[in-house]
């Protein structure tokens, strides 16, 4: 059967990394389906697999056994340029480290997506623009990345996964090394791509970072062993924290 | 709150309105159910143990909004005694600690299902105060008592963290035993 409106579906997922007595299991027979528009966090302890699973989403690494869609096509199975036109084209990565190029303006990295998908120097150019605007960062956008904090770092990387208007948008860590502020920074963002019906997977061990999300996943040893819904359950607890005679 | 709304009468005598009005700006979406009565039955008790003093505005009918208060001495010593005061709300968690305990020993429950349950409740909250914190407008006061939920939130989090780890072992030895 084919779910015609899940962005992301895996099946019997499994990525062993090693061989013989040393081969680890870091994805260990997963099922997974996010729907379009879904915000989906992962968590999980340093080692559980949460990283590998996001790079198996995104077509960076290949399974060694199962199935992995994107918008109803199986890209596991597919040659490694025509994953490479795909991953350009229908996922944007956000990282920890930001991997920005640092010899490009923070405008040129945001356009650079869209003109290696073959979009003309203008359209690239207009989307980027629009896209500083939307992560706060108009007045940045000459600038070199080593002359920005880490922070608008990050909400660059953010707008360039946005660049060619991604069906899926993976983000591995994306607040492991900002401080506090920079983290509200980005949790703003994911909140307005939340709201804006971005689906979006976001691996973190921030509790911050995944309550920005419609759904949770918890990884132990390569398994899930939690899915809880996030979204639409509010208890009206918050504004019955305080009493005048509490 | 009572200390509250006698330090806010420090400024100046107020109607209770007012009074409400500034509650709630502080407070954001944290002061949402407090209802219009609430803020006159606490300025009736604080007149009753003399802390507070009504006068009603000349030549006006008898109606709760008309009445400004102000503090009386014994309320401004009050409020001093207030402000050196470090009271601090203990946190609550023993109830918690014990349900897992007498889950364990009697068998009633997992506590390890326990502790993912009352997870996913903590999670939820999260997001609810998050959500509220990042919809406040630029310069709310209310955002900075929204952090301290959202902090508070999260070091219960790591607390039932610790708690599954500490849980999880005892039933790896159990089923090695």
């Amino acid at each position: 059967m084919n779910v015609v409106n899940a962005a992301v579906r895996v099946h019997g997922l499994v990525k062993n990394h090693g061989r013989g007595q040393g081969r680890v299991r870091a994805v260990d027979e997963v099922d997974l389906e996010v729907p379009e528009g879904q915000t989906l966090a992962v968590m999980g302890p340093s080692g559980c697999g949460k990283s590998t699973l996001l790079h198996l989403l995104g077509g960076l690494e290949r399974p060694s056994e199962g199935e992995v869609w994107l918008a109803g096509r199986r890209i596991d199975t597919l040659s490694e340029r025509a994953l490479a036109r795909l991953r350009r084209r229908s996922v944007g990565f956000v990282f920890q480290a930001f991997h920005l190029v640092e010899e490009l303006s923070a405008a040129e990295n945001v356009e650079l997506p869209a003109l290696l998908a073959g979009r003309s120097r203008r359209e690239a150019r207009r989307r980027a623009s629009l896209l500083l605007e939307r992560v706060g960062l108009t007045g940045r956008a000459r600038h070199l990345p080593s002359q920005l904090s880490g922070g608008q770092r990050q909400r660059i990387a953010i707008a360039r996964a946005l660049a060619n208007e991604p069906l899926v948008v993976l983000a591995d860590e994306p607040t492991g090394n900002l401080d506090t502020t920079a983290t509200l920074d980005v949790l703003r963002i994911f909140e307005d791509l939340r709201s804006a019906g971005q689906t979006l997977v976001i691996v973190t061990h921030d509790e911050r970072v995944a309550a920005t999300a419609d759904r949770l996943i918890s990884m132990r040893d390569g398994m899930f062993v939690d899915d809880t819904r996030l979204a639409g359950t509010g208890t009206g607890w918050l504004g019955g924290l305080i009493g005048l005679e509490g | 709150m009572q200390d509250a709304v006698l330090a806010m009468l420090a400024k100046e005598p107020s109607h209770g309105y007012h009074l409400r009005a500034r509650l709630q700006q502080s407070l954001g979406p944290l002061g949402a159910s407090m209802n219009p009565g609430q803020i006159y039955v606490t300025l009736a008790r604080l007149e009753k143990a003399g802390l507070v003093v009504c006068e009603r505005a000349d030549g006006l009918p008898e109606r709760p909004d008309r009445k400004v208060y102000a503090l009386t001495p014994a309320g401004q010593q009050r409020v001093a005694a207030w402000l050196t005061e470090v009271n601090w709300p203990k946190p609550d968690l023993a109830e918690f600690h014990l349900k897992l305990v007498a889950a364990a020993a009697a068998r009633l429950a997992d506590p390890v299902e326990l502790v993912a349950a009352q997870r996913r409740e903590l999670l939820r909250r999260l997001r609810e105060v998050q959500q509220a914190a990042l919809a406040e407008p630029a310069g709310s006061a209310a955002v900075l008592l929204l952090e301290g939920v959202v902090l508070r939130l999260q070091a219960d989090l790591r607390w039932l963290a610790a708690c599954e780890r500490a849980w999880s072992k005892v039933d790896d030895e159990a089923e090695d035993a």
